[in-house]
């Protein structure tokens, strides 16, 4: 089973030479931690940067310069600032290459809920929407199943949708599997973890074909 | 050259009347317009509909407006920093109309560019796209979105001049320039106000065609939502 840095690892070796790349709040961000030695990515930050870098050194916190988790960040060299509208553009005219971000649940046919419970939490949906509705390469980082044991992974979601179709890719602390016609395929195993284990942790219908390998990381 | 230069944010806010519409620029507490808000709470105007990405934090930024109840509705794609927001939007007291932060942006730029509605695929399939028309192009559905329209829109950059030309700074850019198109009066504060002919030209991000007054805010807290930071080693 991994952690959530595990997770971030997996999802790191995703990444291609020359992607520019968004990543989400929370176990998205720290795939940033984990990019291989011999690739160069470019991390867009919807709020308005391409080019974003590590966290500043202590003291060297600038106000004007943060990511899109409000998070006080650092400007590589080559980097870009913009307006909202150019940021959008961007991710909408698809030219950001890979998406990750967190949710709370995924349907089998790639639908993903990940920012509404009714009568809960209503924090609204930043640029999750946009960002679904126009990247090809969308990949979910999350867990398996939530606080209460149940599988996120369903045949259907129960919570408002934030886009339809979308999930190419899930890796998940037990799993890697990708979203088909059919369901979720599963591709590769975490450690430690059996098919079996993801299957009773899958609610949606999963595709077991041949040997599943366990992940490298 | 037009006067467009005012003495600061109490003549800045001249003609915000309840019930009328404004636009603030700002991502979190990024490039938040800070002295217009503290006029504006301090002006009283009530039943305000607020344009703005988010919603401040309990006790800054637009967070101020919503302790003294000066909100009635809140445009926005995240609100999630803000306890007192959720509290009055649960409760029912505040209208909240939350919208993509894409989509947001684009309303802004579409009523400042003269373009009335547009279509986007962000929202399709969702709540959002609740009783708007829904069209296919190149296969794949996009939704019917407005231009916003408001009275005033709030901006804030980092430095400005008498022609009401605008120059940002860092990720504080964000919603201002196109929130400054939009407004049919906007309101630009800055840390730095200089005569004309100081910016150059070239690196003018906001041209002052779309700014009608100005002013150099007295101070500003800039404050941090979430300090990040590393260690040497």
């Amino acid at each position: 089973m991994l952690d959530k840095n595990g997770i971030a690892k997996r999802i790191a070796k995703e990444l291609q030479d020359g992607y520019f790349v968004n990543l989400g709040i929370g176990i998205p961000t720290l795939v940033a931690n984990y990019i291989p030695d011999n690739i160069e990515v470019e991390f867009q930050s919807e709020n308005g940067i391409l080019g974003m870098g590590p966290f500043p050194f202590e003291g060297e916190e600038d106000a004007d310069l943060i990511n899109a988790g409000k998070q006080t960040i650092t400007a590589l060299n080559g980097a870009s600032f913009f307006d909202s509208a150019t940021s959008f553009a961007m991710i909408r005219g698809q030219h950001v290459d890979m998406t990750v971000l967190g949710a709370m649940e995924v349907s089998e046919n790639g639908d993903i809920a990940n920012w509404k419970i009714p009568g809960k939490m209503v924090k609204g949906m930043g640029g999750a929407m946009d960002l679904v509705a126009s990247a090809d390469n969308i990949i979910v980082a999350m867990m398996h199943t939530n606080r209460a044991g149940e599988s996120k992974l369903l045949p259907k979601c129960g919570l408002p949708l934030t886009g339809v179709g979308c999930v190419k890719k899930i890796v998940s602390n037990m799993a890697v599997l990708e979203v088909t016609e059919n369901g979720f395929k599963l591709l590769e195993v975490a450690p430690g973890v059996s098919v079996e284990d993801v299957k009773n942790a899958t609610a949606g219908k999963l595709i077991i074909e041949g040997d599943i390998p366990e992940m490298d990381i | 050259m037009i006067k467009k230069v005012v003495n600061g944010p109490d003549e800045a806010i001249k003609g915000i009347k309840d019930g009328m519409t404004l636009m603030l620029g700002g991502f979190g507490l990024c490039g938040i317009p800070e002295n217009s808000i503290l006029a504006l709470r301090k002006n009283g105007a009530k039943d305000l509909t607020c344009i703005s990405n988010n919603a401040g934090v309990d006790d800054f930024g637009l967070g101020l407006l919503l302790q003294t109840r000066q909100i009635k509705k809140m445009i926005s794609s995240y609100v999630g920093e803000n306890d007192l927001f959720e509290k009055l939007m649960l409760s029912g007291e505040l209208e909240v109309d939350l919208i993509p932060q894409g989509t947001l942006a684009e309303r802004c730029r579409a009523s400042g560019a003269g373009i009335p509605a547009f279509f986007t695929p962000a929202g399709y399939g969702t709540e959002v796209a609740e009783g708007k028309e829904v069209r296919v192009f190149n296969g794949k559905p996009h939704i019917l979105e407005h231009a916003f329209e408001a009275d005033f829109a709030f901006v804030k950059a980092w430095k400005g001049d008498e022609a009401g030309n605008l120059i940002f700074k860092g990720t504080a850019r964000n919603f201002n320039p196109m929130m400054a198109m939009a407004g049919k009066n906007t309101v630009a504060e800055v840390e730095e106000l200089v005569p004309a002919g100081e910016l150059d030209p070239n690196t003018v991000h906001t041209p002052g065609i779309f700014v009608q007054r100005i002013y150099q805010g007295e101070q500003y807290e800039k404050r941090i939502e979430q300090r990040t930071v590393r260690t040497r080693n």
